[in-house]
């Protein structure tokens, strides 16, 4: 690990929860083909059957515009990583369910909205600007920031605020040996994200009630803990637009929300950063937003979940999305109730 | 100013035309059945592991929204046949109102249903935590708002038959006209459920405004014609 302000010293263990892999394992993304292929073969099917959906008046049918995914960028071959879930608790959720069921308010507020309009976003060239209390400033390409040579593959519970959860296998690096290349300095307490803001791309911008650019961040030492991924792929292929290409964050044990998509600036500042939902509706969302079944949203209670595909909210909420024993130290002698 | 109105005159013959035709009837219980058909068999589809996608990646939530927001459309339909009997003469419009008003009160029943079995785990007695519900009714301001809707149309579905009509007489009318306050509750708890903004609502809410304000206007050049009669809206 990095040596930068807040994290030195600490150690994890991430044994405790997180099955470790043995070396006779196989990372998804050399297993994929047979996962690649079936959902190929669903996304036929489901845009087959979305075309006679839409003859039928189907309420909900499939998309083709699914069909693209299919032509997502491979990416290069990934390391293991300590960090999965154990299949027999948290088995994958597939492609197409990671794919087909998003919040990216930026491409409209239904579940369905960013597969059938993200299509559009071009990601290539992409700019991030890093800015703010680093050693070295600048725009960088995705490139300049990830080393795609040390990319791992990681698979994570992800919990939704609105009660839902998944598990999805990422690809990326930990965001420290990000931030590691732009030098923060050692008086940098925050780090902030902002989502990209294209009208002529984004149809969504103007009814989602929310301020734009979307921004989202982190506690210094929330952004170096070894679990927060910066994330530029899934199931073995480049990041589709839906899911917040070319990169993201994604921090397993806060909600969803947390995780800001189609990253084009990173700032280190002094002070909290003003968070999108936060500012939207301060009574619902917190800047910690951590997992926490005890603490409920005003409308509704957090203590249970949905794993999608359920119908149920059969499963009990853990703290801190289950990795506890790895971040729970973050927050000693914090009031989560107040922090929330 | 003519092109306007042989225009409107134009739209209220087509309309007079469908209304009247011998399959309307028909042909409105056949497009209200069709929604629930559709997502029931979609469900079933869901539910039998034969396409398991076939309501998406969430598929009881999805069938929640769709019974909620075809109950609320439905409702609003309800709501729109008196006005167009006015504004086009087309009296025979009438006959399917109470026909809707049920279909929506369906929608809204199954929609509750699909709550409590879904969301609170109500399939069986022994899952069904009945304390919680109560709980959920009261500590959450969506599902209040919704439970209001839902317990006007309960008493208005009742009601609706011709002998309730002849007992209530008068009052028939009055208590029926709570159906208005059951759509506000209705698009109320739909605007509650929403994280941010009210794009999705939107469209009912429009609807809602301008069936509103037809009958406001009815209304008040009845009272301007005749001050003395009392006003049944």
């Amino acid at each position: 690990m990095t040596k930068l302000a807040g994290t030195s010293g600490r150690r994890y263990n991430v044994s405790m929860l997180i099955k470790i892999r043995t070396s006779a394992d196989l990372p998804y993304s050399e297993v994929t083909p047979e996962h690649i292929y079936r959902s190929r073969r669903d996304f036929m099917k489901t845009a087959a059957a979305g075309a006679v959906g839409v003859l039928a008046g189907s309420v909900i049918g499939g998309n083709p515009d699914a069909l693209e995914a299919a032509q997502l960028a491979a990416l290069p071959a990934a390391k293991k990583s300590a960090f999965v879930t154990d299949p027999a608790i948290d088995p994958l959720n597939t492609f197409e369910q990671i794919t087909s069921y998003n919040n990216y308010y930026e491409f409209g507020t239904g579940k369905g909205d960013p597969l059938r309009n993200a299509g559009r976003l071009t990601t290539k060239p992409w700019t991030v600007k890093v800015d703010g209390l680093v050693g070295k400033p600048g725009n960088y390409g995705v490139e300049d920031l990830v080393d795609f040579k040390q990319l791992e593959e990681r698979v994570y519970r992800h919990r939704c605020v609105e009660r839902w959860s998944m598990v999805i296998p990422y690809i990326g690096v930990p965001l420290s040996a990000v931030l590691a290349k732009v030098q923060p300095q050692p008086r940098a307490k925050f780090v902030s994200f902002e989502t990209l803001v294209r009208p002529s791309e984004m149809n969504g911008l103007g009814s989602a009630g929310l301020q734009w650019p979307y921004v989202e961040g982190l506690r210094m030492d929330e952004a170096m803990h070894p679990l927060t991924l910066m994330a530029v792929g899934l199931y073995g292929k480049v990041l589709p637009n839906q899911n917040g290409a070319p990169l993201r964050v994604h921090i397993p044990w806060k909600y969803g929300f947390k995780s800001g998509k189609s990253i084009v600036r990173i700032s280190l500042t002094e002070t909290m950063p003003a968070t999108t939902w936060a500012v939207q509706n301060s009574n619902e969302y917190g800047f910690y937003a951590n997992v926490n079944p005890t603490v409920d949203h005003p409308r509704w209670s957090q203590a249970r979940e949905k794993r999608l595909p359920g119908l149920f909210y059969d499963r009990e909420t853990k703290m801190f999305n289950g990795y506890g024993d790895q971040v729970a130290s973050l927050y000693a002698g914090m009031d989560l109730r107040k922090f929330y | 100013m003519n092109a306007l109105r042989s225009a409107w005159r134009a739209i209220g013959a087509a309309i007079a035309f469908i209304v009247n035709g011998r399959v309307f009837k028909p042909a409105v219980f056949i497009l209200c059945a069709l929604p629930l058909v559709l997502v029931g068999y979609e469900f079933a589809q869901v539910l039998t592991g034969r396409n398991p996608d076939a309501l998406g990646a969430d598929p009881s939530k999805a069938l929640l929204e769709e019974l909620g927001e075809k109950g609320l459309t439905i409702l609003l339909a309800t709501l729109t046949v008196t006005p167009i009997r006015r504004l086009f003469n087309v009296n025979r419009i009438q006959r399917v109102r109470r026909m809707l008003g049920v279909w929506s009160f369906s929608y809204i029943a199954i929609h509750l249903s699909a709550y409590l079995v879904f969301d609170q785990a109500c399939y069986s007695a022994a899952t069904c935590d009945y304390h919680a519900i109560w709980q959920d009714v009261l500590k959450r301001p969506y599902i209040f708002m919704g439970t209001v809707g839902f317990v006007i149309l309960l008493a208005l579905a009742i009601t609706s038959t011709q002998g309730w009509t002849r007992r209530l007489k008068k009052n028939w009318a009055r208590l029926h006209s709570l159906v208005y306050v059951a759509a506000l509750a209705g698009i109320i708890h739909f605007i509650w459920i929403q994280k941010s903004g009210v794009s999705r609502p939107l469209p009912w809410i429009i609807w809602l405004a301008v069936v509103l304000g037809i009958r406001l206007y009815y209304a008040s050049r009845k009272r301007l014609a005749a001050p003395r009669s009392p006003v049944t809206a």
